[in-house]
C-alpha cells in the first residue's frame, strides 16, 4: 500500500499527513509504530530502529480508547503498570500532572468512560499518552469524531502541550484547516506515497485568531489546491 | 411537559404491570382448561389429577419437597460453580492458542450433544453414586455456554485496545490479565444466565440415576419414588417444585448478573442485555 516513501521529521516539529480516506497516512502511522510490519524499508528514530526505540512512542489513536471498566485514573496509569513503575511517589505525580494539562478536574478522576463526552474521554487518552514522557507522538485523526468547537479547543491543548514540552508529533487528519493550524509541515498523501510537502509559514505560538485571518485562508487554499493537484 | 411524564411513566408501570399479569394469566387459562379437560372426559386421576390436586399435593408434601428442593439446590450450584470455573479456565487455554482451540474444540461440542442421560450410569459407576456425581452431571451439563461465551469474550478485542498494549510491550500475562479477563466479564454472565437453568436439570437426572442407591435425597430422588408408588399428583406437584427451583436459580442469576452488568458494563459502555 505504501511505496517509495521517504519523510523525515525533526525533532520538537509537528507533521501532519493529510490526505483521503484509504491514501496510507494511518498505514505510515502504523508503520512508524511498529503496528504494521513494513515489507521494505526501515524507520528509525535518531538513527535507532523503532522496534527497539517504541518506548519512546506514544499512539493516540481515532477513538479514545479507553478501557471501559476502569476510571479515568486507572486508564491513564495503565501505561505505569505495564511498565511496572513501582514508585507510588512518582506515579501519583505523573497522574496528576498530565490530568492537569489535559484540563481535567479532580472530581473527573473517578470518573468512568461511559460518564464523559467524547471530548473529556480524549483529553483522557491524550494524558494516557503523555504519562509516560514519550519523545513522539503519533496521532490518527484523534478529533476526527468531535465537532468543530470541540475540535479546535483540543488543537489549541495540542499546540500548548508541545510549546511546553517540545515534543515530536506526526499527526494523521483529513481536515485541512487542522492540518494548516497544528503543522509546521505538511505531507500531502496520495496513493500511498507523499505527493508534496508543504511547509506552513505561520509561526508559534499560534492562537485561534489565525483561523480566521485572510493568510491563513490564502493558505488553506493553497494546501487544497495541492491536495486536489496530488489526486489527478 | 409534566403531562407528557405522567402518561410516560403511567406507560411504564403498565408495562411493568404486563411483564407480572400476562404470564400470570397464562397460567390460570392454561390450569383451568387442563381441569376442564379432566372434567370433560372424565380421565382418572393416575393418569392425569386435576390441577388443583396437584397444588394441594405441593402443599401437603411441602417439608419434604422443600429439603429436597434445598439437596437439588446445593447440588445444582456445585455443579453451576464448577462449570464455571472449569469452563473460564478452559476459555482462557482456548483464547491463548489457535492450535488448542482447533484441536479441542471439537470436544467441547461432544460435551454439548452427548446425551447426558446415556453417559450418567457411567459417571455413577466412576464417581460413586452421591454428591459428587450428580455435580459431575450438572457441570457436563451447564458448562458449554459458559466455555463458549467467555471464550468469545476474550477473543473479541477491540483492536485499539490490543494496539495500545502492544504499543507498552505489554507482555502476554498483562494482555491477558489487564484486558482479555475483563473484556470477558460480560461473556461469563451471559453463559451463566443460560447455564443455571442447565444446571438444575443436571442436577435432576443425575439424581434420578443416583436415587436407587438410597444415598441421595434430592427432587430427583422424590420423582423415582412417587412414580413407583404411582402417586401421579404427588409425582407433578414434585415436577412442579423442581421448574419452579429452576425459574428461582434463573431469577436469582438474572438478578445478580444485571447487577455486575451494571457496575461493570453499563458503566463501562456495553449493553446489558
Amino acid at each position: 500500500m505504501l511505496d517509495g516513501l521517504n519523510l523525515e521529521v525533526p525533532q520538537g516539529q509537528i507533521i501532519s499527513l493529510l490526505g483521503p480516506s484509504g491514501c496510507g497516512k494511518s498505514t505510515l502511522l502504523r508503520v512508524v509504530a511498529g503496528l504494521t510490519p513494513a515489507k521494505h524499508g526501515t524507520v528509525s528514530i535518531h538513527g535507532e530502529d523503532v522496534s527497539q526505540a517504541r518506548s519512546r512512542l506514544a499512539f493516540v489513536f481515532q477513538e479514545a480508547a479507553l478501557l471501559p471498566w476502569r476510571t479515568v485514573w486507572q486508564n491513564v496509569r495503565l501505561p505505569f503498570e505495564i511498565r511496572n513503575q513501582k514508585s507510588r511517589k512518582t506515579i501519583e505525580s505523573a497522574l496528576k500532572h498530565c490530568l492537569e494539562i489535559v484540563g481535567f478536574q479532580p472530581n473527573d478522576w473517578h470518573k468512568k468512560p461511559s460518564q464523559l463526552s467524547g471530548g473529556m474521554k480524549m483529553r483522557a487518552s491524550i494524558a494516557r499518552a503523555l504519562i509516560t514522557d514519550p519523545e513522539i507522538l503519533l496521532l490518527d485523526e484523534p478529533f476526527a469524531a468531535l465537532d468543530d468547537m470541540l475540535r479546535s479547543r483540543l488543537n489549541d491543548l495540542l499546540l500548548r502541550i508541545v510549546a511546553e514540552s517540545q515534543r515530536t508529533m506526526l499527526f494523521v487528519t483529513h481536515n485541512i484547516g487542522e492540518a494548516v493550524y497544528l503543522s509546521q509541515s505538511i505531507a500531502i498523501m496520495s496513493r500511498g506515497r507523499i505527493a508534496e510537502l508543504v511547509e506552513v509559514p505561520f509561526t508559534y505560538p499560534r492562537s485561534s485568531e489565525l483561523r480566521s485571518a485572510p493568510e491563513f485562508a490564502a493558505f488553506y487554499g493553497r494546501v487544497s489546491e495541492a491536495l486536489y493537484r496530488s489526486e489527478r | 411537559m409534566a403531562e407528557i411524564d405522567s402518561h410516560r411513566n403511567a406507560s411504564v408501570r403498565g408495562a411493568r404491570l404486563a411483564v407480572i399479569a400476562a404470564p400470570i394469566l397464562v397460567f390460570i387459562i392454561f390450569a383451568l382448561s387442563w381441569h376442564a379437560l379432566v372434567v370433560l372426559f372424565k380421565i382418572p386421576a393416575v393418569i392425569l389429577p386435576k390441577p388443583l390436586d396437584v397444588l394441594t399435593s405441593m402443599w401437603t408434601q411441602r417439608w419434604e419437597l422443600l429439603r429436597a428442593s434445598w439437596v437439588t439446590l446445593q447440588a445444582a450450584l456445585l455443579g453451576l460453580a464448577a462449570s464455571a470455573l472449569i469452563g473460564s479456565v478452559i476459555a482462557v487455554l482456548f483464547s491463548q492458542s489457535r492450535w488448542i482451540r482447533t484441536a479441542f474444540y471439537p470436544y467441547v461440542i461432544f460435551l454439548q450433544t452427548v446425551p447426558i442421560v446415556a453417559i450418567a450410569p457411567l459417571l455413577m459407576i466412576w464417581s460413586g453414586p452421591g454428591l459428587r456425581a450428580v455435580v459431575l452431571v450438572s457441570c457436563i451439563i451447564s458448562i458449554f455456554p459458559i466455555i463458549s461465551n467467555v471464550t468469545s469474550g476474550l477473543l473479541s478485542i477491540d483492536q485499539n485496545h490490543l494496539d495500545l498494549f502492544r504499543m507498552q510491550e505489554a507482555s502476554r500475562w498483562q494482555t491477558l490479565v489487564k484486558l482479555r479477563i475483563p473484556s470477558a466479564i460480560p461473556g461469563l454472565v451471559l453463559g451463566l444466565r443460560v447455564s443455571c437453568g442447565l444446571a438444575v436439570i443436571g442436577a435432576i437426572v443425575g439424581e434420578l440415576f443416583v436415587a436407587s442407591s438410597g444415598a441421595y435425597d434430592g427432587l430427583g430422588m422424590v420423582m423415582m419414588a412417587k412414580q413407583a408408588n404411582l402417586k401421579i399428583a404427588d409425582l407433578m406437584g414434585t415436577i412442579l417444585a423442581s421448574t419452579c427451583l429452576g425459574i428461582l436459580l434463573f431469577v436469582a442469576v438474572q438478578f445478580l448478573g444485571s447487577v455486575v452488568l451494571r457496575r461493570w458494563t453499563k458503566d463501562a459502555g456495553f449493553e446489558s442485555t
